[in-house]
């Protein structure tokens, strides 16, 4: 398998994580669907790194990771108090902070 | 003349405005704390000024004539380097003369406030406000420079604002107020652009070494500091064009009529320009504007005094005329200085005495000031009427009252000008001696001659609260003329006495004359008591008495106003003084600040107005992408990346 399928994989899964957060209103669904987004990055990363044959790809993978996982600490805690304010995790019925 | 530096007595100096200024410091600040006693504090510290004004006088007697001039340096007041602004005193014979009037004339003033403010529960402000008026009006003669000089000429325009608008519960009074300030505020501006040129040209403002290089400044600069001082002069002494403000001051108390507005304040003008003779003995030019404006304004102000039926503005128009004669012989030069002096000097006496008669009637006639509703006074105010009438005949200049030697020694000095403007001077002067005749000698008639008119039916005017509240107009009670108590009547007989002698004992073996000389200069030629112009000027006067009883003794005075001949009611109207300035003057200037307004609402401010909407709504547009839908921020970030890529891309291929 040549890496080029890799990308494709990887645009591919990018795509649907980022269709995922413009249609879906569950905010748990978008977080998924983000997460998708940065792992098919991830994913591009390590393919390019494998195609020029440098690590540097894989490193900016693993800073990916630590961010992602920190994101989804915040996001969560901030998930939880909204529902448990709201009772509801619908991104579009949080929208007060407007004009 | 040099000036020498102060000594002995004269070192305590400043004591002569320390006094009023402590007055009034005391009297403003306390409050009504002082009200029972305030009044007492007043004439207490213009008599004390008064008494160090004598104990001055008679040590610069004790000098020898070259040294009469002494100066006390007290303070620099703005110390920078060249610009030296000092404040200093300077006791010389021709301020030695102002102090002596303006605390001797003043403390009587004062005394007869005592009694004529009696019954108006602000006594005490009212002798504040004129010990501020003597302190300014003494820093105004004695300061060693023009911007001394400056500071004490606004001083009393203040003071004469105040005082005039002293009743503000009445709506006149405050207007009239006004109407002084701006008046005079032209005058000021001119003597204030004065004292920036002198500074100019000469870099000092002291009157030393303005005077010294005045004559290498050339005739230009000498003339230019001549009009504006001449401007300066006509604001604070009420001569044409800026006279209009001095009818309408008649609105304030009488005894502030009385020593502001005739005695002290309004011959401010006549000081300043004999003050600075060297100035104008350099400038024929400007001499000549002041003589006109002397001749002009003793005419306008003669024929204003025989028109008005008001006791007061009648007497205002008088004060005019004579501070015209004084001007008149103010720009004749070291010819004319001593007469114009002697005149004021003479004046201060007899103008203040008339007034306070006047003040004195009104206090007897329930502030009546109306002459068609007087009459028959002289049996009722038998004080009032001798003092009124000896100043009357001082001011019409019968001999040997003080008038005929002032007045006359101006007509001399006109008439020995020579030439054509020396004629025609004179011929205005001798004329305006006629008039005054007439018009003083119809007040006589009007006050104490003829039937009493005051309780005859008709309107009443003039009747005016003095106790603070609105008190019911005094339509219905009868009015029982009475003579004013002693406080009041022992200023007049002393001022009486002044008009009686001040003439003679001023102008006779010339001693005015050699007291001043060392300041002023001597006149070229000494002429007698009794010269040709002086008697045609005495018969005109008699004539002008033997007309005026024609008209108001022999025929009784109505009570209304008849309608009158064309020029007499010009004459009522101030000879359209008032119309002239708000058709010339005011009118221009209200169109030209709508105009401003218009251009300012419209142009400046719609500019800025309408960049500011264009923005506001704009962004108020702007504002509502601002959704709060965050799938819809995910969105256009997404399109964002998506053209960031794309552009990249293009770029690359």
């Amino acid at each position: 398998m040549s890496p080029a399928h890799y990308i494709f994989l990887s645009v591919i899964l990018f795509t649907i994580g980022a269709i995922g957060v413009l249609v879906r209103r569950n905010a748990i669904v978008i977080f998924m669907c983000i997460e998708l987004m940065l792992n098919a990055c991830n994913l591009a990363f390590v393919a390019f790194a494998r195609m020029h044959g440098n690590l540097d790809g894989q490193v900016v993978a693993f800073f990916v990771m630590v961010v992602a996982a920190a994101e989804v600490v915040v996001g969560l805690a901030i998930l939880m108090a909204i529902y448990r304010a709201r009772r509801s995790a619908s991104v579009d019925d949080a929208s007060l902070l407007k004009y | 003349m040099t000036t020498l530096a102060a000594t002995g007595v004269l070192r305590a100096s400043w004591l002569l405005l320390a006094f009023p200024v402590f007055g009034a410091a005391v009297l403003l600040i306390g409050g009504r704390r002082t009200d029972k006693w305030g009044h007492l504090l007043g004439v207490t510290m213009s008599l004390a000024s008064f008494v160090y004004g004598m104990i001055a006088y008679f040590t610069l007697l004790g000098y020898p004539a070259a040294e009469r001039s002494r100066d006390l340096h007290m303070f620099s007041w703005v110390p920078v380097a060249g610009f030296q602004a000092n404040i200093g005193i300077l006791i010389d014979p021709l301020s030695m003369c102002f102090v002596l009037l303006i605390t001797g004339v003043g403390s009587l003033i004062l005394i007869y406030s005592v009694g004529y403010m009696a019954h108006d529960v602000e006594r005490r402000r009212f002798f504040g406000y004129l010990n501020l008026f003597i302190a300014a009006m003494l820093l105004l003669v004695v300061a060693d420079n023009y911007l001394a000089l400056y500071a004490g000429w606004e001083g009393v325009g203040l003071a004469s604002y105040l005082l005039i608008g002293f009743w503000q519960f009445k709506p006149a009074p405050p207007v009239a107020a006004k109407k002084a300030f701006i008046a005079n505020r032209v005058g000021d501006v001119g003597l204030s652009i004065a004292i920036m040129l002198m500074f100019a040209e000469f870099g000092s403002f002291n009157f030393g070494p303005v005077f010294a290089s005045a004559h290498s400044g050339g005739t230009g600069v000498t003339t230019a500091l001549g009009l504006l001082l001449l401007l300066g002069a006509c604001g604070k002494s009420a001569q044409v064009p800026l006279q209009s403000w001095l009818l309408d001051a008649m609105e304030g108390p009488t005894p502030v009529s009385a020593l502001i507005h005739a005695a002290t304040m309004v011959t401010a003008g006549v000081y300043l320009i004999v003050r600075s003779s060297p100035i104008f003995n350099d400038s024929p030019a400007a001499q000549l504007a002041v003589t006109v404006v002397g001749a002009v304004t003793l005419l306008v102000g003669a024929i204003i005094g025989c028109a008005k039926d008001d006791i007061k503005k009648a007497l205002a128009g008088s004060t005019m005329s004579q501070i015209g004669y004084m001007m008149l012989a103010a720009g004749l030069g070291p010819a004319g200085y001593v007469f114009a002096i002697a005149h004021l000097l003479a004046h201060g006496f007899f103008k203040a005495g008339l007034f306070l008669g006047a003040g004195s009637v009104m206090h007897g006639m329930d502030d009546e000031v109306n002459m068609r509703r007087y009459g028959a006074l002289r049996k009722f105010l038998p004080y009032t009427f001798v003092t009124f009438g000896l100043g009357y005949l001082a001011i019409i200049g019968i001999p040997p009252f003080s008038g005929f030697f002032t007045k006359d020694g101006i007509i001399d000095a006109a008439w020995e000008k020579g030439g054509t403007s020396g004629w025609i001077l004179a011929a205005c002067a001798i004329i305006g001696a006629g008039i005054t005749a007439f018009y003083m000698t119809r007040v006589m008639l009007m006050t104490y001659f003829g039937a009493k008119r005051w309780d005859e039916p008709g309107p009443r005017g003039g009747a005016e609260p003095r106790t603070g509240q609105p008190q019911p107009q005094p339509h219905e009670h009868a009015l029982h003329p009475h003579e004013s108590p002693w406080v009041m009547v022992f200023p007049m007989i002393i001022l009486a006495i002044g008009s009686v002698g001040a003439g003679a004992f001023l102008i006779i073996n010339g001693r005015l004359q050699s007291f001043l000389a060392p300041v002023v200069g001597v006149p070229p030629e000494a002429h007698g008591v009794w010269t040709g112009p002086g008697i045609i000027a005495l018969a005109l006067a008699l004539a002008g008495v033997g007309l005026a009883w024609t008209m108001y003794g022999r025929v009784p005075v109505p009570a209304i106003a008849p309608r009158g001949s064309i020029f007499a009611r010009a004459a009522r109207q101030d000879l359209y003084g008032d119309a002239f300035n708000e058709s010339v003057l005011m009118r221009p200037g209200q169109w030209l600040t709508r105009l401003s307004v218009y251009f300012d609402s419209r142009g400046i401010d719609g500019l800025v107005n309408t960049i500011a909407a264009i923005i506001g709504g704009s962004s108020g547009r702007l504002r509502r992408i601002q959704t709060g839908f965050a799938r819809s921020y995910a969105l256009s970030m997404l399109i964002g990346a998506v053209l960031l890529v794309a552009g990249l891309l293009v770029v690359r291929l």
